[in-house]
């Protein structure tokens, strides 16, 4: 369970928001919602551990995240507006670096599986300079199939898929809140996962 | 006399409290410079080596020491704000650096305008010139750093970083020129050689607090100034009178 | 549950940031043609004259060998910083401070290295002898590792700003003293015939220290500028 309690951030001088407090629950969807500016990026990187909160605490399993350190990583899945992935690799070669860093070694026959199911099949070993933006944004995506992680926080995971990825993001967030996982992202589509638990947060 | 010292780590108070103070730094400093110049002019007596040439030591050692004490103070105050998270500190380190440069580059200048008729020439690689040199290049640094990042909480922690990681390596530096001065044979820059005459001393101490106190006074003056930029949208700024309209 | 050793980070990193500098063969190039040319350049401005030159050479060895690797400083967390990859490696279940570490390592192999195995033929040029060359092998050996990682905080200090790669010179030149100090202090030393084991003993201890304190400074210096 992730809670989160009394956060306040800040980018430069500009308070964006405080006296935030939420929690998320096993099987739960949120969604972050909020115009530009609002600081749902900053939120979410907040959530991660990445950016240091002005005050306030977020909490993983009871614990603080900043005590909890390298535990949390272990079941934290992020994935930032930025794709992470590199020009020079390919798809494959991409995949294998990413899986391993999280700690979460898959053997390339597993790999392979998941860049298909993503929708990337024939372009395993294509260059990612020679893919689309929208394939790229696949090739990111195609984190979540191989992810044992438990909380999932995701930054615009939409941003430059066609409706035929939407529908397959969907249908994989709805297999990870299934067995248990949570999920937080933001996005300016809509998103319809069926049958959970679905919350927003507004911020304003 | 109980003062709760923690009332003035807030920026709002320290601004008065700094006011207050200014004067009571700033008029010792000239008024210590005006006693230290006159006993080095006309007390202190003429060095049978060196002539009058020798007199710019009154400005050279002080300047000297306190460029390198401000150096540690600065990385102080820099290690307090990272650690325990205290902006004013970290004001107060960005606040000390152009000062702290400035008695380098006054160092560096007098110690140049007294090898010219000693050594007869203008800069000699002597251990002591060279690492007061890496100094300035390292208040450099700090200060270019601080400018060149616009989000000033980002400012204040990377500059600490740079700071402490400098003063770590400021003994490695000194010890490597040393060395490298007694390989290369260079000239040795002996100001302190003789027993020095009292009035040396005392024209020299009272630089020193001089040079001290005016670095307090503009220094105080010069986090004044931080603080209303950095808090310049807050309720206590816009209520102040020296702001206005 | 899978889980990385240290040991296992280390290579994967290292094997990463290698296998994408050989992907842009051309900028590890472009730093070593860079030395080179820096080097070459000398006998060019002061003149022929052997003896000059061969009292000169450990000097403009090492400089240019500073000046190089202050040029490859830039790619060592930017590119990962510009496409997320950066974001990412903060959130490895594992030492941060050792993956910076590879990193660095990894920088090294593809900058410090080169540069290493082609400073005997530059020696040549200087009319350098054979024993010389043999301590200025091993002393850069000794010394370009530590460039590599107070270059690291450096560039982790500067990531991200306009004109960071001048910014990162003038905040890690000052620190870099040291070690330009002893490195050509061993090469004069044998050049006169006297003993350059003091000056590679304090080479190894300033390595050993770098070791020690700069992946973790870096680390820290990564995470301010990444918020």
């Amino acid at each position: 369970m992730l809670e989160v309690v009394n956060l306040a951030c800040s980018r430069g001088e500009h308070q964006l928001f405080s006296g935030l407090s939420f929690t998320v629950k096993p099987g739960e969807l949120l969604r972050v919602e909020g115009a530009n500016g609002r600081g749902k990026t900053t939120l979410l990187r907040a959530l991660c551990g990445i950016m240091m909160p002005v005050s306030g605490s977020v909490k993983w399993q009871g614990k603080d995240i900043s005590e909890l350190a390298e535990a949390y990583c272990r079941d934290l899945l992020y994935l930032g507006h930025l794709n992470a992935i590199k020009d020079e690799l390919n798809a494959l070669e991409n995949m294998q670096i990413s899986c391993s860093l999280a700690g979460m070694p898959a053997n390339d026959a597993e790999l392979v599986a998941a860049i298909r199911r993503i929708g990337l099949k024939g372009r395993e070993t294509f260059p990612v300079k020679s893919l689309s933006q929208g394939q790229r944004r696949r090739v990111a995506l195609s984190r979540l199939l191989l992810s044992n992680a438990r909380l999932w926080i995701l930054d615009e995971p939409l941003a430059a898929l066609d409706t035929g990825a939407v529908r397959l993001i969907q249908d994989i967030i709805h297999e990870h809140l299934v067995k248990g996982g949570m999920v937080i992202y933001t996005t300016h589509q809509s998103l319809n996962v069926e049958g959970v638990d679905a919350r927003s947060l507004v911020l304003t | 006399m109980a003062i709760n010292w923690f009332k003035y780590s807030a920026p709002s108070s320290f601004y008065a409290l700094a006011g207050k103070l200014i004067p009571w730094f700033a008029w010792p400093a000239g008024v210590l410079t005006l006693a230290g110049l006159y006993i080095g002019f006309f007390v202190a007596p003429t060095d049978a080596v060196q002539s009058e040439a020798y007199r710019i030591i009154f400005i050279h050692v002080p300047a000297s020491i306190l460029s390198m004490f401000i150096y540690l103070v600065m990385a102080g105050y820099a290690a307090l704000g990272l650690i325990f998270n205290t902006r004013l500190s970290s004001m107060m380190a960005t606040a000390l650096a152009p000062s702290g440069a400035l008695m380098a580059f006054i160092s560096l200048w007098t110690g140049a305008l007294w090898g010219k008729p000693m050594w007869g020439t203008w800069w000699v690689w002597d251990a002591r010139l060279t690492s007061e040199l890496i100094l300035l290049f390292l208040y450099l640094g700090f200060i270019s750093l601080q400018a060149s990042i616009e989000d000033p909480r980002r400012a204040d922690r990377a500059g600490a970083l740079l700071a402490i990681v400098g003063s770590v390596n400021v003994p490695i530096i000194y010890f490597s020129v040393q060395w490298w001065n007694t390989l290369h044979q260079g000239a040795t820059m002996k100001l302190t050689g003789t027993s020095m005459h009292i009035a040396m001393q005392q024209a020299m101490f009272t630089m020193f607090f001089a040079l001290w106190m005016y670095v307090i006074a503009i220094a105080l003056s010069r986090v004044r100034s931080i603080i209303l930029e950095r808090e310049k949208n807050s309720q206590w700024v816009a209520e102040l009178k020296e702001v206005g309209q | 549950m899978n889980s990385m050793t240290i040991f296992g980070l280390v290579r994967l990193v290292i094997g990463r940031d290698v296998k994408l500098a050989m992907r842009r063969r051309a900028d590890v190039l472009t730093i070593l043609i860079f030395f080179v040319m820096i080097v070459s350049l000398f006998p060019l401005a002061v003149g022929s004259e052997v003896d000059l030159l061969r009292k000169m050479a450990p000097g403009v060895v090492w400089v240019a060998a500073l000046l190089s690797s202050m040029l490859s400083l830039g790619r060592m967390f930017s590119a990962d910083y510009l496409d997320g990859t950066l974001e990412q490696m903060l959130l490895v279940p594992q030492s941060f401070s050792m993956l910076v570490l590879s990193k660095i390592a990894a920088h090294w192999l593809m900058s410090g290295v080169p540069l290493v195995l082609i400073a005997p033929i530059l020696g040549l040029q200087f009319d350098m002898p054979v024993e010389s060359l043999l301590v200025l092998v091993v002393a850069l050996l000794l010394g370009t590792p530590v460039l590599s990682m107070i270059g690291a905080v450096g560039a982790a200090l500067t990531l991200g700003l306009r004109g960071g790669g001048v910014l990162v010179s003038l905040l890690v030149l000052p620190l870099c003293i040291p070690v330009l100090i002893f490195g050509t202090s061993a090469v004069s030393a044998i050049t006169e015939g006297t003993n350059p084991l003091p000056n590679l003993a304090l080479l190894g201890a300033i390595l050993l220290g770098s070791v020690v304190f700069s992946p973790w400074v870096a680390a820290q210096a990564l995470k301010i500028s990444m918020e």
